[in-house]
């Protein structure tokens, strides 16, 4: 769906994006590269990369990320170079996501970077019984109190909101958005949503809450916006059951009793027959359903793709 | 009860049609929650699930319960407003049978949503079935949204306090809590006095099994005489009370509340009383 990329008056004239050879990093060059000069940063190679935009190939622990900072004026930083993966060691995945966004924060104080968006996620609130049908942005972060992995996503949220409150010189804006989907993301509910017969949990069918990637990627460049600001959820097109979103896949659900969910996704996990730990069976049985109309009233921010379309899209 | 094939909830909404006699059809179609394109409301609410879900406990409010109800012209057409009700019978079918009345006893229905107990969505089926229904757990942060968006909620301030109390205790209402208070008050949303006569008896607890409660985290375990709590045929009176306009902060202290919340909870003991005056039989 082609649609005029975001762009406003000031927009920043040059904008580091790190974890820029992921998806949803590559999503956001091409939304971005038209508008303004994109330096990217990861440690991955960066193929089919547009030839406007300049690729430093390092990991963002090592000093030689300064480099991308040298030689030329930054005036925007978008973090996204967050790594989920459930097989890696969590001390890995720790020591990048939490070490990794520190580094980089203190490079955009010392190179005065005026903008910094930083990419966290709705699910830092986790899925939980008891929660409320909206959470709003000041909701506790419990996410980690039913699923300890995530709790490096918790601490790079957490250490934006004290770089938020530390440096008023810079604007800095954290982006909360639900679950990414769409051709090529690869995360947990992309993969989910994949599966052929994907396991449910019998007799609950929470409501859910997608987003496109391209979507996304349009979200970050609006937060590049002069003025904004603060912590925001990013919602799309709207709240739909489970079940419905299996039906508009065509998939063919399996429900197994949530007395037996987690004991058979786990030793499924531990055979490697699945990607899936069992702690992300909350998921899909109880609601983290996020309030976004904050973004939308202070961004002015709007889904482009609808709900059918973010559904569809990735089959 | 998620997957109610197409069939099945076509023939269950024809129940409901013939149960609720003539006219009910028409007037069950003037309800036009927001909806998506998957037939849901943002909170998972299924106007049509609903009229199918509806029809056994219709049959119950109709032939079982037999429910005699006062007063549903004290709830308002639209507009935000609280139900406040007396809560007993160990399953709360108390609260299905107001929602019920409020569906199909009033033109146009009003869908009320009840708020449950945190611990129901941990519950399978009941959990999809609750919202699905327009039921959503009692946080302050739901009911407010609700009420900013001008709907009609049902609270029971005693809890399963009330709901879980011994057969001795029967009619005598728990402390209600301040919070339904505080909500309308903050909202300025009148509040509707509710009364149940008949559910006290239809599973009478002999005792509560604390320990089983304890293991299956539920909130009581009362052994009645049908040994689970199966509703015994009682007839029902629901008694809706003029609506209560109290003036006031929600910031006030506790013991300012309290005397409002006295109000609330003596309007409901008078319909109470009202009901058990009126009332012949317990069964019929």
């Amino acid at each position: 769906m082609p649609s005029a990329p975001i762009t406003f008056p000031g927009m920043p004239g040059t904008v580091i994006v790190t974890g820029i050879s992921g998806n949803l990093g590559r999503a956001l060059a091409k939304e971005l590269h038209t508008e303004t000069h994109v330096v990217g940063i990861d440690r991955r190679p960066f193929p089919e990369k547009p030839r406007d935009v300049d690729h430093v190939q390092v990991d963002l622990r090592k000093n030689r990320v300064e480099e991308a900072f040298r030689h030329r004026r930054v005036d925007a930083l978008i973090h996204l170079g967050i790594m989920h993966d459930p097989r890696m060691p969590f001390s890995e995945t720790h020591s990048f996501n939490v070490l990794g966004t520190s580094k980089i924060l203190d490079l955009c104080v010392r190179h005065g970077v005026r903008k910094v968006v930083v990419l966290s996620s709705a699910n830092v609130y986790g899925p939980r019984p008891e929660n409320s049908s909206f959470l709003p942005e000041e909701t506790p972060l419990m996410a980690a109190d039913r699923f300890s992995d995530v709790r490096d996503l918790i601490e790079v949220d957490m250490y934006a909101q004290s770089f938020l409150w530390r440096h008023p010189e810079i604007e800095t804006v954290i982006l909360r958005p639900v679950n990414i989907v769409g051709p090529t993301v690869r995360n947990a509910p992309s993969n989910y949503l994949r599966l052929e017969s994907p396991l449910t949990v019998l007799g609950f069918d929470p409501m859910l809450q997608l987003i496109h990637e391209e979507d996304v990627a349009r979200a970050l460049a609006l937060a590049l916006k002069p003025g904004l600001r603060g912590v925001f959820n990013v919602t799309g097109p709207g709240e739909v059951p489970l079940s419905a979103v299996l039906r508009e896949l065509g998939r063919h659900p399996v429900p197994v009793p949530h007395l037996l969910v987690r004991g058979l996704v786990r030793r499924a996990f531990e055979a490697r027959l699945t990607s899936f730990p069992p702690e992300e069976v909350d998921h899909i049985q109880y609601l983290c359903i996020v309030d976004g109309s904050r973004f939308a009233r202070e961004a002015g921010w709007s889904p482009k793709y609808t709900l059918r379309d973010t559904i569809r899209s990735v089959s | 009860m998620a997957e109610l094939s197409d069939a099945v909830k076509e023939r269950l909404r024809e129940w409901t049609y013939a149960l609720g006699g003539p006219g009910t059809r028409a007037r069950l179609e003037k309800l036009t929650p927001p909806r998506n394109e998957y037939g849901v409301d943002p909170y998972g609410f299924d106007a049509e699930y609903a009229v199918a879900a509806i029809a056994p406990l219709l049959w119950l409010y109709r032939k079982y319960f037999r429910v005699q109800l006062t007063g549903i012209d004290h709830v308002p057409s639209e507009g935000r407003v609280v139900l406040v009700s007396n809560h007993s019978g160990q399953l709360p079918f108390d609260a299905a049978m107001i929602e019920v009345a409020c569906l199909i006893e009033k033109d146009p229905p009003r869908a009320l949503r009840a708020l449950v107990e945190r611990w129901v969505p941990t519950l399978p089926f009941v959990s999809t079935f609750m919202a699905r229904c327009g039921q959503i757990v009692g946080t302050p942060e739901n009911c407010r949204r609700l009420l900013a968006a001008d709907e009609a909620i049902l609270v029971f301030p005693e809890g399963v306090r009330g709901l879980n109390k011994p057969f001795r205790e029967r009619y005598r209402l728990r402390p209600f809590g301040p919070g339904f208070l505080r909500l309308a008050l903050e909202s300025s949303a009148p509040i509707v006095p509710v009364g149940v006569v008949g559910a006290e008896e239809q599973a009478p607890a002999l005792f509560d099994l604390k320990p089983l409660a304890r293991l299956l985290a539920f909130p009581a375990f009362p052994i009645t005489p049908t040994i689970l709590p199966f509703p015994l045929p009682s007839r029902y009176h629901v008694l809706f009370g003029e609506p209560i306009r109290l003036q006031g902060s929600p910031d006030e202290d506790d013991q300012e509340l309290e005397q409002k919340v006295a109000v609330v909870q003596g309007a409901v003991r008078e319909l109470l009383a009202r009901g058990l005056a009126e009332r012949e039989h317990v069964f019929w």
